[in-house]
């Protein structure tokens, strides 16, 4: 096993193999945060900042975890209290944080390529926590955690995802993923929220139903409707959505008996998804939270070069 | 200053190539012949092509308001380092060039520069707010060659209707960015394949062909000309045809980057391949080259955007629309000769004599006529660097891209501007 990436910036640059290993590590990890004292030494001395120019609770919560139960030193800097609000350049906002030598740092931003723009000019590990509509590698590999966890396999699943795909970085870092390790995966939303060439550019299968995205699923992923973007008429009003795209028992019933229920969070009660079926037995929306802060432990130690480490031990 | 040229291939048009010496006095061709004659100034062109004086009706100057990006000097510089002996500069500078004023100060600068002359394209309306039109006739007399909207494309059809309308009292050319504001709105590439994998807003092909329709109806219904700025796609490219065919008065250009690059030079977030109208795909670009090969598209112009790091060196939405253009726009319309697209005469026309007679200038080979020659050595390889251009601005997306056919000299009214060599 070997893991050679210094910067994990979208899945598209990942290759089976390592999506493997990092899933792999992720669920040795898992362990650290089931103990009552959850801590190990593998980053003492490492320090890690977590810059976030976009708001964001789970994600922002699960790094700092993360690096803190792996002994690293974190940080977070949220761009409204930097000297961005000063009117400093991205990169140059960058550079300093670089020149106070962060072994690696974590970023958000609501522009697509940011974090790549910047990788160009940075020589420290950075992780890519989010940009714009474009990917979110974390989460993307948390929920194929969590779906290998449950499903005790990651091919050949019939995989769902519905809603505004559009604009849906946990989509485009969902659908390169499943599809690399060789899953069927259908998408459904109204054609507003259905990007341009999707089908030849991602190999997944456009549906025309609600139905035909759900039949014989192995697990659905409903993307959190961004009530913000209401007003770009990408559909009605959320009744009509909760109605006609949301996820409801009856139309669940042409999913596999076992199908799982996901959701990158937060999720909209009533509107994507029924609160009964959130809460419900077949909902695992809590455990891709629990297996987040272990997938990016996982993250921190193998771009750190945690198990080159090991081998040499 | 007499100037010889001897041993060229010149570009007679109705007599094709001709190889000839061409004898320059007094800034005038006065012999195209075999003989040899006496001057101060020898150049031996063996091997190289003559060409009509280039002529780029779509620049970007930045003076005055954005001088850090370029100036009046520098563009001219880079244009005659590109071979271009005339450039016309494009309004959106601050202030806008809406006024005589500001025409007078672009002439007056350019005339200390030296370099190519520069010809002012006024705005269409005041600051370019598509509202009031502008004093077309006081502009004139100031030395505005032409009127356009470009970058802020008029929306109101009415407005644009009179705008044409009161140009015509002046014989004034027309040039439109034609654009449905509303539809591209946000957008910062093509809207297709590579905009769904990079998840970056589209800026779909329609937001330019709606445009083109509108203002290609409004030339008909007004019938008089207009010529459409900087086509990418082949939906354009389809309604141009067609208004041609009706003998609606409609002109177009493309610029290299159209019939070079596509949208795949975006990928990974490439901000030195953003540009508006937006890098489209593998068929509009064979529908630009086969609109430059079947006459739909008579000019190629280069938009030449200078925009300095600050602007560039951003992240992709970020950045700003445009790239540099004058200093490899030859050569990379030459690599439409060498691929049988053009033919040397038809290059001219689409780099000199149809963008000449928008704008009323013939930079013609003919006895007679003033001296505006670009002398082009076609065999010369040379690359793209970001330290090799003259321009102030750097924002390219050819460098390090390998290039045939360089302009080895240009010269204006009998006096050489730029020299490779020297």
């Amino acid at each position: 096993m070997e893991f050679k990436k210094k910067s994990i910036l979208d899945i598209n640059s990942l290759s089976a193999e390592d999506i493997k290993i990092i899933l792999d590590t992720a669920d040795s990890m898992k362990e650290i945060n089931e103990r009552p004292v959850k801590k190990v030494p593998a980053l003492r001395g490492k320090t890690i900042v977590l810059f976030f120019q976009e708001p964001s609770t789970r994600t922002k919560l699960s790094f700092e975890l993360a690096a803190k139960r792996l002994s690293a030193d974190s940080v977070s800097l949220a761009a409204s209290s930097s000297s961005m609000k000063k009117g400093e350049t991205l990169l140059d906002t960058a550079r300093t944080i670089e020149a106070m030598k962060p072994d690696i740092l974590v970023m958000r931003h609501s522009m697509s390529g940011a974090p790549h723009f910047l990788t160009k000019f940075l020589k420290c590990s950075v992780l890519n926590a989010g940009d714009g509509r474009h990917a979110h590698p974390s989460q993307a590999l948390l929920d194929m955690m969590t779906i290998r966890e449950k499903k005790k396999s990651l091919t050949g699943l019939n995989i769902a995802i519905i809603g505004d795909i559009s604009n849906s970085r946990v989509a485009r870092s969902n659908m390169r993923g499943l599809v690399k390790l060789g899953n069927n995966v259908k998408i459904f939303g109204p054609p507003s929220m259905i990007p341009f060439g999707i089908e030849e550019e991602f190999c997944v299968k456009a549906c025309k139903t609600m139905k035909e995205a759900l039949t014989d699923a192995d697990a659905v992923i409903m993307l959190r409707i961004q009530k913000e973007r209401q007003g770009a008429n990408l559909f009605s009003s959320d009744r009509e959505y909760s109605r006609l795209f949301g996820l409801n028992p009856d139309i669940l019933k042409f999913a596999k008996k076992d199908v799982i229920i996901m959701h990158p969070g937060p999720v909209n009660r009533g509107v994507e998804i029924t609160p009964e079926l959130a809460d419900s037995e077949i909902s695992v929306i809590n455990e891709q939270v629990s297996n987040g802060v272990a997938l990016r432990m996982a993250l921190f130690y193998l771009v750190s070069g945690g198990l080159k480490n090991e081998s040499s031990d | 200053m007499k100037v010889l040229i001897k041993n060229a291939t010149c570009i007679l048009f109705e007599k094709g190539e001709k190889k000839a010496n061409i004898f320059i006095e007094n800034g005038i061709i006065k012999e195209i012949s075999d003989t040899v004659k006496d001057a101060d100034k020898v150049i031996d062109a063996k091997g190289m092509y003559v060409f009509p004086g280039l002529i780029d009706i779509h620049v970007h100057l930045r003076e005055p308001g954005h001088e850090y990006k370029e100036t009046i000097e520098s563009g001219a510089k880079a244009a005659a380092k590109g071979g271009f002996t005339d450039i016309c500069c494009m309004p959106n500078t601050n202030p806008v060039n809406d006024s005589p004023e500001v025409t007078s100060l672009i002439i007056s600068k350019a005339l200390k520069a030296g370099f190519s002359n520069v010809y002012p394209v006024a705005s269409l309306t005041k600051s370019l707010k598509g509202e009031e039109i502008c004093d077309y006739g006081e502009l004139k007399e100031t030395g505005a060659v032409a009127l356009s909207d470009d970058g802020k494309p008029v929306s109101d059809s009415s407005v644009m209707r009179r705008a044409v309308e009161y140009a015509k009292a002046f014989d004034l050319a027309v040039i439109c960015h034609s654009e449905e504001l509303s539809l591209s709105k946000n957008g910062s590439m093509n809207e297709g394949i590579v905009s769904t994998r990079l998840g970056l807003t589209g800026i779909p092909d329609t937001c330019e062909s709606l445009g083109v329709k509108r203002d290609v109806e409004v030339a008909a219904l007004v019938d008089y000309p207009v010529h459409i700025a900087h086509v990418s796609a082949e939906k354009t490219i389809e309604i141009i045809r067609n208004a041609k065919k009706r003998n609606v008065k409609v002109t177009a250009e493309t610029a290299p980057h159209y019939f070079t690059l596509t949208e795949d030079a975006v990928n990974e977030f490439d901000a030195y391949a953003k540009m508006n109208p937006p890098l489209r795909t593998k068929k509009d670009r064979q529908a630009v080259i086969d609109g430059l090969k079947d006459g739909t598209i008579d000019v190629i112009a280069t938009d030449h955007a200078p925009h300095s790091d600050e602007e560039k060196i951003v992240p992709f939405e970020e950045a700003a629309f445009g790239i540099t253009g004058l200093e490899t726009s030859l050569g990379l319309s030459l690599e439409l000769v060498y691929s049988g697209v053009l033919t040397m005469p038809e290059l001219a026309e689409k780099m000199s004599i149809n963008p000449g007679k928008i704008i009323g200038i013939n930079n013609g080979i003919f006895e007679g006529n003033h001296a505006n020659l670009t002398i082009i050595n076609p065999d010369f390889e040379w690359t793209v660097t970001r330290e090799g251009f003259v321009s102030k601005s750097k924002n390219s997306p050819f460098i390090g891209r390998k290039i045939k056919g360089i302009c080895e000299y240009t010269i204006k009214d009998g006096k050489i501007i730029w020299s490779r060599t020297n």
